[in-house]
């Protein structure tokens, strides 16, 4: 119900929204917008084109299709989406909030805590924390492992940064899946077990059904910030040889430390599309079946 | 009567001793990489390697010693608060304005820029965000920064917003209307207090995700007296070759204590869990 309590008057409501319209406006729809146009453009960021930028029409678009370095970055990123938000920090989330379900105490706090406090920390830190666990010579892990002068980053540089993504990102769907997991009626579940169901059993038929909405959400959500993440860089830097070369990270090697920017925006322009597309579906997927859950 | 009885029990069995090993996997994964962040910084002679720490504070005497990393904690503080300022009093307004005054295709306009916001990050948006501070005379500047975070953070902060304002009753400002208050001292006088537990969400919300943000301040800040904490901790790692542990390590530390204590305080406080996309 919206009753102009305070007496706002139309204009003077409108005044109010329009602050934070322009900055939104200036500062995310404009960007956005401005992609389309230079990514027609072989704008750089020093040379003739800084100055004077022309239009190519499709020629980036058309180079960026044919880029095999672009290729890989696209199947890598497709790698690190569906092994590190998908499986890692979906399906690691879920199978948490499952296990720790109506189990209050201090193991529930314990673990809880450990994975949230692995996301409020700073990415930067995170990033750190995992090269000192990786590292060659002298990292955690190989003291562990007793595995002297293994090295993790250098020989499996995607695994390391799909771990550390999971790592950080864990938390999220395991507060999703718990709060979703509440609106599940016990009865239900206890009804399923005792009829001889098995927990995977148990989740398909009657859990999954239910919060279907809260798993769509979820995978919208950390699946588009995984694909436009760009903190793994501060770890492997797409190397060596650009075995983890994500596309974010592939479009600011192209476009800002390459100066290729009329290049970097169609590229991202088409990151865009794909992420547009994601929503789209997503929102199909969720309206037919009535439940858009958030 | 025995024998499914006892077979119950030793499913029952099983399922706890898969479920203890499980917790204490998942458990070992999270607390690993933390135990270095927690010993490092206290040992006289760090390595990449997690040890019992000889205990020492030198780390934080040169912590202290090294201006660089120090105002880098100073730029982080400016750039979260004067986001956190700006997101909370641009959001309250328009959500307010947008919760108790119906206009037709504002709820529209909203969830689209919603979708837009979660649609435009990071990469999609580095090239022209780069492109336009650099017209707006932004670049090396906070306030660019600022104002690049905001932009991102308030589709959401205003939409949580409106969902909070919209679950509290009108009747305390009709009241005070009949009492001859002006709409800005029902604002100022009612409203916010009322609603102050949303701000103050909104307002951690944005700080944490400005804390921790890299991708902006690293390609808009070229001077390195205005990064914050998080580029200047990558930087101090890949510039000087070798590492400087101890350097490194209490920094982080000190970088990475004001979240923690904000989570901790406001989880106790308010009992919140924190359900969006914080780290943005």
């Amino acid at each position: 119900m919206s009753t102009d309590a305070a007496g706002l008057g139309t204009r003077r409501a409108v005044g109010f929204v329009v602050p934070a319209v322009v900055l939104v406006g200036v500062f995310l729809v404009f960007p956005a917008l401005w992609t389309i146009y230079l990514g027609v453009t072989d704008f750089a960021l020093t040379g003739l084109s800084a100055a004077d930028p022309r239009t190519v029409g499709v020629d980036n678009y058309a180079e960026a299709l044919g880029d095999e370095r672009f290729h890989a970055s696209l199947w890598l990123t497709a790698q690190y989406v569906a092994g590190s938000a998908v499986i890692g920090q979906a399906g690691l989330g879920f199978a948490v909030a499952w296990v720790l379900r109506d189990r209050p105490g201090p193991v529930r706090r314990v673990v809880e805590g450990l994975i949230l406090l692995a996301w409020i920390l700073p990415s930067s830190v995170v990033a750190f924390l995992w090269i000192a666990l990786l590292d060659r010579d002298a990292g955690t892990l190989n003291a562990l492992l007793h595995t002297p002068g293994a090295a993790w980053l250098l020989d499996h540089p995607m695994a390391s940064i799909i771990m550390f993504n999971v790592w950080r990102g864990t938390a999220f769907s395991m507060m999703l899946y718990g709060a979703a997991l509440e609106n599940v009626p016990p009865s239900h579940l206890e009804t399923a077990r005792l009829a001889g169901a098995s927990a995977f059993q148990q989740i398909r038929d009657v859990v999954l059904p239910r919060i279907r909405g809260h798993v769509l959400t979820n995978l919208l959500l950390i699946s588009l910030w995984t694909f436009n993440d760009f903190t793994s860089f501060q770890i492997t830097a797409g190397g060596p040889e650009g075995r983890s070369e994500i596309v974010p990270v592939y479009i600011y090697d192209v476009a800002l430390r390459g100066g290729r920017l009329g290049f970097g925006a169609a590229v991202s322009f088409l990151v865009l599309l794909v992420n547009l597309v994601a929503a789209l579906l997503y929102l199909r997927a969720a309206r037919s079946r009535g439940g858009v859950a958030a | 009567m025995r024998g499914p009885e006892a077979a119950a029990r030793a499913r029952h069995a099983a399922a706890a001793i898969g479920r203890a090993t499980f917790l204490a996997v998942v458990s070992g994964f999270f607390a690993l990489p933390m135990l270095w962040l927690a010993t490092a910084p206290f040992d006289a002679h760090p390595t990449i390697t997690v040890s019992v720490p000889e205990f020492t504070l030198a780390g934080f005497r040169e912590l202290l010693d090294n201006p660089y990393a120090l105002r880098s904690l100073g730029n982080s503080v400016l750039q979260a608060a004067g986001s956190a300022v700006l997101v909370v009093v641009l959001a309250a307004m328009a959500a307010y304005a947008l919760s108790r005054v119906r206009v037709p295709g504002w709820d529209v306009l909203l969830y689209l820029l919603l979708l837009l916001s979660s649609v435009v990050t990071g990469t999609a948006a580095m090239v022209p965000v780069f492109e336009l501070a650099t017209r707006l005379n932004l670049v090396d500047t906070h306030l660019g920064v600022v104002l690049t975070l905001s932009g991102g953070l308030l589709p959401a902060a205003i939409f949580i917003l409106k969902d909070f304002m919209d679950g509290t009753p009108t009747s305390y400002e009709e009241s005070a209307r009949v009492f001859g208050a002006s709409p800005s001292q029902i604002l100022r006088h009612i409203v916010v207090p009322v609603i102050r537990p949303g701000l103050a969400t909104i307002a951690v919300w944005t700080v944490a995700s400005v804390w921790g943000s890299f991708l902006t301040p690293f390609i808009l800040l070229r001077d390195p007296d205005k990064a914050p904490g998080a580029v200047i901790l990558y930087t101090l790692y890949t510039e000087g070759g070798s590492p400087r542990l101890e350097l490194i390590s209490t920094f982080s530390l000190l970088y990475s204590l004001p979240v923690v204590l904000m989570y901790v305080f406001v989880s106790r406080r308010y009992g919140f869990r924190f359900h969006g996309g914080i780290k943005r």
